[in-house]
């Protein structure tokens, strides 16, 4: 049977096409066939229907997403903007650092460990087709319930396919979260971030310019992985069908991946590419047409020479298949021997598939014939753009009326139930240990790890000489995102900014993953506007532009959207990671300090969610002019040698940030309830801007002096003390030879007139023993 | 006594690393004209009685093999 050509097309304006199974709309049809002054082929519709799908043209988000490109803050460290495959930041001593994070949701529920697996390998081809080298991944993660019996079967699933791909790529996956959400049971969140870093001449972009340049397809062979996945995934939700309307999963294979991103490095390297772009979702389909739309603006495909692993696959499912570990470069002909000499050097198949030309057209051939002729720039950016209706939920008022006060949501009063709770709260899913999850990622591949989890950030070195390196967290309370979308986005711009501060690493540059319902709901999509208003106007607040992320919509179960979820990730820089600050205290005698302003302020809290299963009130204040005198002090009292530790409040407030501590160093310490504030407010309250630092008996002056300058609370709450266990060090001196150890305590005093002890031993099994409990069984 | 035995493969729209690997060695050692490799794996079960091959069914199709990605056949031998 012969293949659907243009000569056909334009002989038969009738010939029905199914373009409504393939997700676009009759007046998108419509403006199809005006385009082309015809109908489209079958090959042509696959190609619009793919990039003209909520995921690849972002035809609901950009007319809100403008707002980070025109409330951009000046900032000299930009190399690289919005638009291209990532953002290029400049960290100094002539290097660049490039980062993003993308999602990879529902191929996730689908096929946990494949979903998970290929949504870090994807990431990672977009940070190499920059030219730089990945150098290190994280992943922010949710899931349902933890106990929830499908989190069973999809957690261990992607933690295994996060791990397996990273591990096997020998990349360390330094960070990210675990969180536990009822919304996120039929849909769990699946970020991937990938760090790289260059110098700044190796910087890449894709384009395809240079009139008879070559296009060469290298990597894996094409086959029948994911066809229509793209189109399909983002506009559709999961129902009870069952498997067999599930799409094909794409499979991923890290070493060919390796063999990629080492191949691409070299030809990067010797100058011989003009161009260069990852194939992702839409194939082919996406790297031809952007290409070709931002190079000289013509291209010509031989689409029959494109290896393919299933000889049957049609040419429609060619264009669209999405087979992982595949690479699009432009090659100067002069160069395409020594490009190839590469490839077979990495064993890595590469095909000359087209040449650039001048005609301002995409032609594709099939066996001689015709397939696609359009303008590029058609299918790959001048896809439909829709102002969607949006308005603020009518239930939003009810919501933020329902506020956590102690009349309406009993708290602890007893010393006794305060001890309790906070071996509780430890435990709870959100707040214990996440070590189940990250001891099987390989952390420390590369020998460049200086940081990675329970860390607030992860640190890599970059240049082994200087010591220069980058920190990077990711973000986001969900919870607080729903009670009020704009303080959401800005808040969890805030915790992920203080993240980085408290290392000590200067905050550069800020990434998002923006995981939301439906658009096609009108209150989803004012969440959405909302959530990105407020980061863009953060952003500018805080002078950390945004260059790059990802949309991901249609998260949602039935009618059921997830909790608003804008992830954010800020990546700062440290000249010198030797200066970073650790979160373990360490010496006797250190004191133990709070920077900032604690308030009744519950709402969104892990507290809330953990003991009463509440959401409510308004969130807690965000003021980022706060957060930018905390980041200063934070990173100067670093750099001067200030603080032995320091460790950013945030869930779970002081108390669980405290049990973080002394766990993570194995000495106790004292702590004492300030007079002016109820204890339970200062242990478990989620205001903003407040970090712990551990400041050396001889700084003390010095750092409250630095405090005092800029205007900044600082309250003395504790000391490092490892000698608490009076009995056994009484005992230990009276027979020298009883060999009793002293326990390490955590010992707080002035709660409601007594003083609570923990052991850390008790800690430690409270905070260690939630996940292997269920995960384990 | 019954030995049921299911094979299970991942079907064949799906890449399979492993037996492109398994390819590519059996090519250098020397066996020329290899085209493709697809692995899979088998499983032995011995069953004591009557055999409920209903359920044998949907613990193979669930259990023993990942639907989504991967094909079993399941045939049952009287020892």
């Amino acid at each position: 049977m012969s293949v659907d050509n243009v000569t056909t097309a334009a002989t038969t304006p009738e010939h029905p096409q199914p373009y409504r199974d393939l997700g676009l709309r009759d007046d998108e049809y419509q403006r199809i066939r005006d385009i082309l002054s015809r109908r489209p082929t079958s090959s042509e519709l696959a190609m619009y229907s793919v990039m003209w799908s909520e995921h690849c043209s972002y035809k609901s988000s950009k007319v809100h997403l403008r707002q980070f490109g025109d409330k951009k803050p000046h900032t000299d460290a930009m190399l690289v903007g919005i638009g291209e495959n990532a953002g290029v930041v400049d960290i100094g001593q002539g290097w660049a650092v490039t980062f993003k994070v993308e999602s990879h949701n529902h191929p996730s529920y689908v096929e946990p460990y494949q979903g998970a697996a290929t949504g870090v390998g994807g990431i990672v081809r977009d940070i190499m087709s920059m030219g730089a080298r990945p150098v290190a991944v994280m992943d922010p993660l949710r899931f349902g319930p933890l106990d929830a019996a499908d989190t069973r079967r999809v957690l261990p699933g992607v933690i295994a396919g996060v791990g397996g791909y990273g591990n096997c790529l020998g990349l360390p996956n330094i960070g990210g979260e675990v969180v536990f959400d009822p919304s996120y049971a039929g849909n769990p969140l699946v970020n991937a971030l990938c760090v790289g870093t260059m110098k700044h001449e190796d910087i890449h972009l894709a384009k395809a310019s240079g009139i008879g340049n070559r296009v060469i397809l290298y990597g894996a062979t094409t086959g029948g992985d994911g066809i229509g996945g793209v189109s399909v995934l983002a506009s559709e939700t999961f129902d009870a069908d069952g498997p067999a309307k599930r799409p094909s999963v794409q499979v991923g294979d890290p070493f060919m991946e390796k063999l990629l991103i080492e191949c691409t490095l070299e030809v990067l390297h010797a100058g011989l590419v003009e161009g260069i772009q990852d194939l992702g979702g839409a194939g082919i389909s996406c790297a031809t047409s952007e290409l070709a739309s931002n190079g000289t603006g013509g291209m010509h495909v031989w689409l029959d020479r494109v290896p393919l692993r299933d000889p049957s696959l049609s040419p429609e499912e060619i264009l669209m298949s999405e087979s992982q570990e595949r690479m699009c470069a432009i090659v100067p002909p002069e160069n395409v021997e020594q490009f190839m000499a590469i490839c077979r050097k990495w064993d890595v198949i590469a095909t000359d598939i087209g040449v650039v030309t001048d005609t301002g057209r995409l032609i594709i051939e099939w066996k001689g014939e015709t397939i696609v002729d359009v303008p590029p720039r058609t299918v790959a950016h001048d896809g439909p753009v829709y102002q969607r209706p949006y308005h603020r939920p009518a239930w939003q008022d009810a919501l933020q009326a329902d506020a956590p006060t102690a009349d309406r949501l009993p708290r602890p009063t007893t010393a006794a139930e305060l001890r309790a709770l906070v071996l509780r709260m430890a435990g709870a899913p959100n707040l214990a240990s996440k070590a189940w999850v990250t001891d099987q990622y390989d952390r420390y591949v590369m020998g460049n790890t200086v940081l990675a989890q329970p860390e607030d950030s992860g640190m890599v070195r970059v240049d082994e000489e200087t010591g220069l390196g980058v920190a990077v967290a990711t973000d986001c309370n969900g919870r607080v995102a729903k009670l009020d979308p704009y303080t959401g986005a800005r808040f969890a711009l805030a915790e992920a900014y203080r993240n980085v501060a408290v290392t000590g690493a200067k905050p550069l540059a800020v990434t998002n993953c923006l995981n939301f319902g439906s658009p096609e709901d009108p209150e989803v999509m004012w969440q959405f506007a909302e959530a990105v208003r407020g980061l863009a106007d953060g952003c500018l607040e805080l002078g950390t532009p945004v260059t790059g992320g990802n949309v991901s919509f249609y998260n949602q179960t039935g009618t059921v959207a997830i909790l608003p979820t804008p992830v954010v990730g800020v990546l700062g820089v440290i000249d010198d990671v030797d200066r970073r600050t650790p979160m373990a205290w360490g010496e006797d005698g250190d004191l133990i300090y709070l920077l900032g302003d604690t308030r009744d302020e519950f709402a969104g809290s892990e507290w809330a969610h953990e003991v009463h299963g509440h959401l409510g009130g308004m969130p807690p204040a965000v003021d980022l002019a706060k957060e930018r005198v905390l980041g200063e002090i934070l990173i100067a009292g670093s750099r001067d040698g200030m603080f032995n530790a320091a460790h950013d409040v945030s869930d779970g407030g002081v108390m669980q940030a405290l049990v973080e501590m002394a766990l993570r160093s194995n000495v106790g310490a004292r702590i004492w309830v300030p007079d002016d504030v109820d204890p339970f407010v200062f242990m478990y309250a989620e205001s903003t801007a407040r970090a712990i630092v551990v400041v050396p008996r001889d700084e003390e002056t010095r750092f409250a002096g630095m405090c005092a300058m800029r205007g900044f609370t600082a309250s003395r709450i504790g000391v490092v003390d490892s000698r608490l266990d009076i009995d056994a060090i009484e005992a230990s001196t009276e027979e020298a030879s009883n060999g009793a150890v002293p326990a390490q305590l955590l010992q707080l005093d002035n709660v409601h007139g007594e003083t609570l002890r923990w052991t850390l031993d008790e800690l430690r099994a409270a905070h260690t023993a939630t996940l292997p409990a269920v995960l384990n069984a | 006594m019954a030995r049921v035995i299911v094979d299970v493969s991942l079907k064949p729209e799906i890449l399979d690393p492993q037996g492109r690997a398994v390819q590519g060695a059996l090519g250098r050692l020397g066996l020329a004209g290899v085209t493709s490799v697809r692995q899979g794996k088998q499983f032995v079960i011995d069953i004591d009685g009557v055999v409920d091959e209903a359920k044998l069914h949907e613990l193979a199709g669930n259990l023993l093999s990942n639907p989504v990605i991967e094909n079993y056949t399941l045939r049952i031998e009287q020892a």
